[in-house]
């Protein structure tokens, strides 16, 4: 069975000639379907373009991007905008919510693109955020929520319906530790549930809730944890840790 | 000295047995730090010593089990300790830190690998403890003790961020020169980054 996600040798470069600016170098990466991936990095790494040429937002210069065995550049314009809009979900620093609309409408309003009726796709809608637990702001807009709601109803928009691949970027924004931990938890369930997940942070608290997390550098993948421990392992014979 | 005083802390609300101790110390630190009832008791006897605790006799269906009571003079040393600042005011002598700096002057030792490998060890156990929480939920005590110990984990991958982001700007270290007169020591040059 193929990965759901899978980076071949992608390329990016900026510009051209003595301008140009490669922001990533042959990088290669599998994600397997319930398996959450951590980008790790310093800003300007080029973590953020990975994740928008694995979203199919950004092509790159040269090497292939698979979704589910499929070469995104194979697919129409359509066909790549199809399969965005409704098997990978996106949370992004800015969030991008839609201010006049409230955060039911927020979630139901992809599916009702995609075709859904608007009815189902309310239900559908409702369903999320009852997953990410704010499902009493459902007619509250925006500007009316707390930030770790905004970020959560983000994330319910991101996971809802089919959707097979999730993309975060810094999914915690500025929340406190406790409101952080609870998002990751949210992408973590839904990870658990057989999403896929990737991940670009700067912060090791969030990376250390992926299954492996891949360390960037200049455009490079330098490196990668090795599979998880146990707890038991975390505790030695004479009680010290 | 965390063991006698959590001890005496634990026995505050009312006299209690050294099997009980043991059991509720390790609730209440999640069972990060396993104590076995030997300890426990080679413990009280300590602070039985100490006049800290006093032994109230044992237990009619366990001989081996004996009943302890916390002493007015043992609630004030519980207090005292309470309200002593534990932050070390010398930095504590770290391994990793240790590594790094001396890594800088070994000739042919690549700075950012051992940087980079330290990193991943420290994520590695970070996702260990991290998947521990997510298994503890709703268990405060084991939360708490694990968010202590990610706390200083993360402390420790940020360090090693930080040195990383410091040697990429081309910084180097000196070489201190030697001090000639330990009397004159404050005003030597010492190693710094430039």
């Amino acid at each position: 069975m193929s990965a759901t996600l899978e980076l071949c040798g992608v390329t990016r470069t900026f510009g051209s000639g003595s301008t140009a600016f490669t922001a990533l170098s042959d990088a290669s990466l599998a994600v397997d379907a319930g398996e959450l991936v951590a980008i790790m990095g310093p800003s300007g790494s080029g973590k953020s373009t990975l994740l928008t040429i694995a979203g199919g937002l950004d092509t790159p210069t040269s090497g292939s991007v698979l979704f589910r065995g499929s070469d995104l550049a194979s697919l129409s314009r359509d066909e790549r905008s199809k399969l965005r809009r409704s098997s990978i979900g996106y949370v992004f620093q800015e969030l991008n919510l839609l201010s006049s609309l409230t955060a039911v409408e927020n979630i139901a309003m992809p599916l009702e693109l995609d075709g859904m009726r608007a009815r189902q796709a309310r239900r559908v809608a409702m369903a999320a955020l009852d997953q990410v637990a704010i499902v009493d702001k459902a007619g509250s807009f925006p500007d009316e929520l707390s930030g770790g709601e905004r970020q959560r109803v983000a994330i319910a928009r991101a996971v809802v319906g089919d959707r097979s691949l999730l993309l975060a970027d810094e999914p915690t924004g500025a929340l406190d530790s406790v409101n952080g931990e609870d998002v990751m938890r949210i992408v973590r369930s839904a990870c658990d549930s057989g999403t896929a997940g990737v991940i670009v942070t700067h912060d090791a608290q969030l990376a250390a809730w992926a299954d492996r997390v891949v360390f960037i550098r200049d455009g490079v993948i330098t490196d990668a944890t090795q599979p998880l421990l146990g707890p038991e392992s975390l505790i030695v014979a004479d009680g010290s840790t | 000295m965390t063991i006698p005083h959590a001890l005496l802390a634990l026995l505050a609300p009312e006299p209690k047995f050294g099997l009980r101790l043991k059991e509720e110390f390790e609730t209440r630190t999640g069972a990060v730090w396993p104590l076995n009832v030997g300890q426990v008791y080679a413990t009280l006897g300590r602070l039985e010593r100490d006049g800290l605790v006093e032994y109230r006799g044992g237990s009619d269906d366990a001989p081996s089990q004996k009943l302890y009571e916390l002493t007015t003079a043992g609630f004030k040393e519980l207090r005292r300790w309470l309200h002593t600042p534990s932050v070390d005011e010398r930095p504590p002598r770290d391994e990793v830190v240790i590594k790094v700096m001396v890594a800088l002057t070994v000739p042919g030792v690549d700075v950012g690998e051992v940087i980079q490998s330290h990193r991943r060890q420290t994520l590695e156990v970070m996702q260990g403890y991290t998947r521990a929480k997510a298994d503890a939920a709703g268990d405060l005590a084991a939360t708490m003790v694990i968010d202590a110990e990610l706390l200083r984990l993360e402390a420790a991958a940020r360090w090693l961020d930080t040195c990383e982001a410091r040697l990429r700007r081309g910084a180097t270290l000196d070489t201190p020169e030697p001090v000639r007169d330990v009397g004159t020591a404050a005003s030597a040059k010492p190693g710094s980054i430039r």
